[in-house]
């Protein structure tokens, strides 16, 4: 009775014959550990709304302010202004994760659909390349790229997050990719539909969300990365990770306005996953182990 | 029907039917994948057997030339390699750990109904979505630091005597940063294999007379085997390449300095010794392979059970 009683709630599974005392008490638990976990980026919101003075004393006399939003945005102190580092983010975060989807999406129909011979070694060698640490290759790319002039571009950083990000796009939408039901594919094919209309009217609508996910997971790490940025990627073509460390400041107070920045450079990222967290959850149970 | 069995053995006037047209479509990541990756691999191995250094930071640029294999030799005379080492394994294994437990009793919270549970969700994931230039400067400059801190803040007043966060305890400090940050991705995983779970049978269990505690032990533990698994291959393939934190925070040290940042302090971080600094990066790729080895048996593991579903 009781569990016939919740079928309909979803989420609630666990929650077999629990007490409304117990529902509560978890409940609150969770409350507390959610406000736990976001106090650190609470208190540097607040922070990012003070005066230097105010944050560095960590008190709170002089009420809330927007000027540090605006100091850091025109900052002339720095070399690296705020529009040049988001121009460069922009771009080299959306051209990578392009290029990556484009490379993804047929590779994991070579690895689901119609797998080729040995495509699990296939997978394992893609994977396989996580493991080796970045270290292991990041002279050969320094030397060549200082040879080839392509250090403080925004090339290097674009092939980089291809290749860094690549193995996880491909995992991803292949298992999404297994997802779709062979009976649809070989439908649309006794249809003689070209396998570009299969792609589009039958795999890609099943796999989307999916594949929204894996885009958006290449976008954050795209976007958050700070090694290869500031190894190969100064001056000209820094992006907003270096944006941010500029903010620190050696001389006076500085927190307010690094809050502020810290706060600028997250915020994309931040609602992309806000908005997306349902359908990174449903893609990682849809397909994460198939 | 005979169409339709034909498709699924024969594959008549399939397009896909010569196995070098099925590979076509793998070809461009493949290449890709292993000209940006592999190659320089390759490189770096040549380098570790040569004494190769940045001609623009020194004086006097020497020659390159080979050396055999001298760089290997003075590895394993260097305590700070092995004490990097050894901080790398440590930093790992708490990270993951510990990410893997709380990701996983949060998510067992929140995979009930309650009032704001949507709400609870999206703040628990945003340390994930943060830079992680951004999450160490946060837990830096406004929880650890001794001089706007809030850690310590709290310690004055609950009248205790205030702690040098990061500069005593390096290691735990880094470790805190990084938890905060990949538990909600753990969470994620194992949300995902929370709601995975067939209802019907949990519904049958619970009219059964089964209790929670039983249920949680006989069904749904086994169900997250695997998610834990991927949890913990994802989650150590991430934590092990720890370099932001450690350069924000600490900018190495004694207690701090992982594998990564030994290699980078070596090389372009300053020592500009990409010989030497190369043969480190090899027998950090060889116990790379030894680990990975092993994932990827896990990996493979998981692969098969899907099969046999």
């Amino acid at each position: 009775m009781i569990a016939l009683g919740r079928r309909e709630r979803r989420g609630s599974r666990l929650g077999v014959g629990e007490s409304r005392a117990t529902v509560i008490a978890l409940g609150t638990v969770a409350w507390l550990i959610g406000m736990l976990w976001i106090f650190p980026v609470a208190w540097t919101v607040l922070t990012s709304f003070k005066t230097e003075q105010d944050a560095s004393a960590q008190t709170f006399h002089n009420g809330l302010t927007v000027a540090r939003y605006s100091d850091v945005s025109h900052s002339t102190t720095g070399t690296l202004s705020l529009s040049t580092a988001f121009t460069n983010s922009l771009v080299i975060v959306l051209v990578s994760t392009i290029i990556v989807m484009l490379l993804a999406l047929p590779a994991a129909y070579a690895l689901a659909i119609r797998p080729v011979p040995k495509w699990r070694d296939v997978l394992f060698f893609f994977i396989s390349t996580k493991f080796l640490p970045i270290v292991a290759s990041i002279f050969p790319i320094y030397v060549y790229a200082q040879k080839w002039n392509l250090i403080g571009t925004r090339t290097i950083l674009i092939v980089l997050y291809i290749a860094m990000n690549l193995p996880l796009a491909i995992w991803m939408t292949r298992s999404f990719f297994s997802e779709v039901p062979r009976e649809l594919i070989e439908a649309a094919e006794i249809d003689g539909t070209s396998l570009f209309n299969q792609l589009r009217s039958v795999i890609l609508p099943i796999a989307a969300p999916g594949i929204a996910a894996t885009a958006l997971l290449c976008v954050i790490f795209a976007w958050n990365e700070y090694f290869y940025a500031i190894q190969l990627n100064f001056a000209g073509a820094s992006t907003m990770p270096q944006w941010v460390i500029g903010n620190v400041s050696t001389r006076g107070n500085f927190l307010a306005k690094l809050s502020a920045a810290s706060m600028i450079a997250c915020l994309p990222v931040i609602l992309a996953g806000w908005a997306a967290q349902k359908r990174m959850i449903r893609g990682l149970s849809m397909g994460a182990l198939k | 029907m005979t169409a339709a069995e034909a498709t699924l053995r024969g594959r008549v006037g399939d397009p896909f039917s010569s196995p070098w047209r099925r590979r076509l479509p793998l070809l461009p990541a493949l290449v890709f994948t292993i000209a940006i990756t592999q190659l320089p691999f390759l490189v770096s191995i040549y380098y570790s057997f040569t004494n190769l250094k940045d001609r623009t930071q020194s004086i006097i640029p020497e020659p390159t030339k080979f050396v055999g294999i001298d760089n290997y030799k003075a590895i394993f005379n260097d305590p700070f390699f092995r004490q990097a080492m050894w901080t790398s394994v440590k930093m790992t294994v708490l990270a993951v750990v510990l990410s893997l437990v709380f990701g996983t009793l949060f998510a067992l919270l929140l995979d009930r109904k309650f009032f704001g549970q949507g709400i609870v969700r999206t703040l628990l994931i945003t340390p994930f979505l943060l830079m992680p230039v951004v999450a160490a400067l946060i837990w830096k400059q406004q929880m650890f630091s001794s001089l706007f801190g809030i850690l310590d803040k709290v310690l004055a007043f609950l009248g205790l005597n205030s702690v040098a966060w990061i500069s005593d305890h390096p290691l735990a400090s880094i470790v805190t940063v990084l938890v905060w940050q990949w538990t909600p991705f753990m969470m994620l995983i194992m949300l995902a294999g929370l709601q995975s779970q067939p209802s019907d049978i949990l519904e049958a269990a619970g009219v059964d007379g089964a209790t929670p505690l039983g249920i949680f032990r006989q069904l749904t533990l086994p169900h997250l085997r695997r998610y834990l698994e991927l949890g913990a291959l994802l989650g150590s393939i991430y934590i092990v390449q720890a370099f932001d934190a450690i350069d924000v925070m600490t900018g190495g040290g004694p207690g701090s300095t992982n594998i990564p940042y030994f290699v980078y302090q070596e090389s372009i971080g300053g020592g500009f010794r990409y010989g030497s600094a190369s043969a480190y990066a090899i027998v950090v790729v060889i116990f790379s392979i030894i680990i990975a080895t092993f994932s990827l048996r896990v990996l493979s593991g998981l692969l098969k059970d899907e099969e046999r579903a």
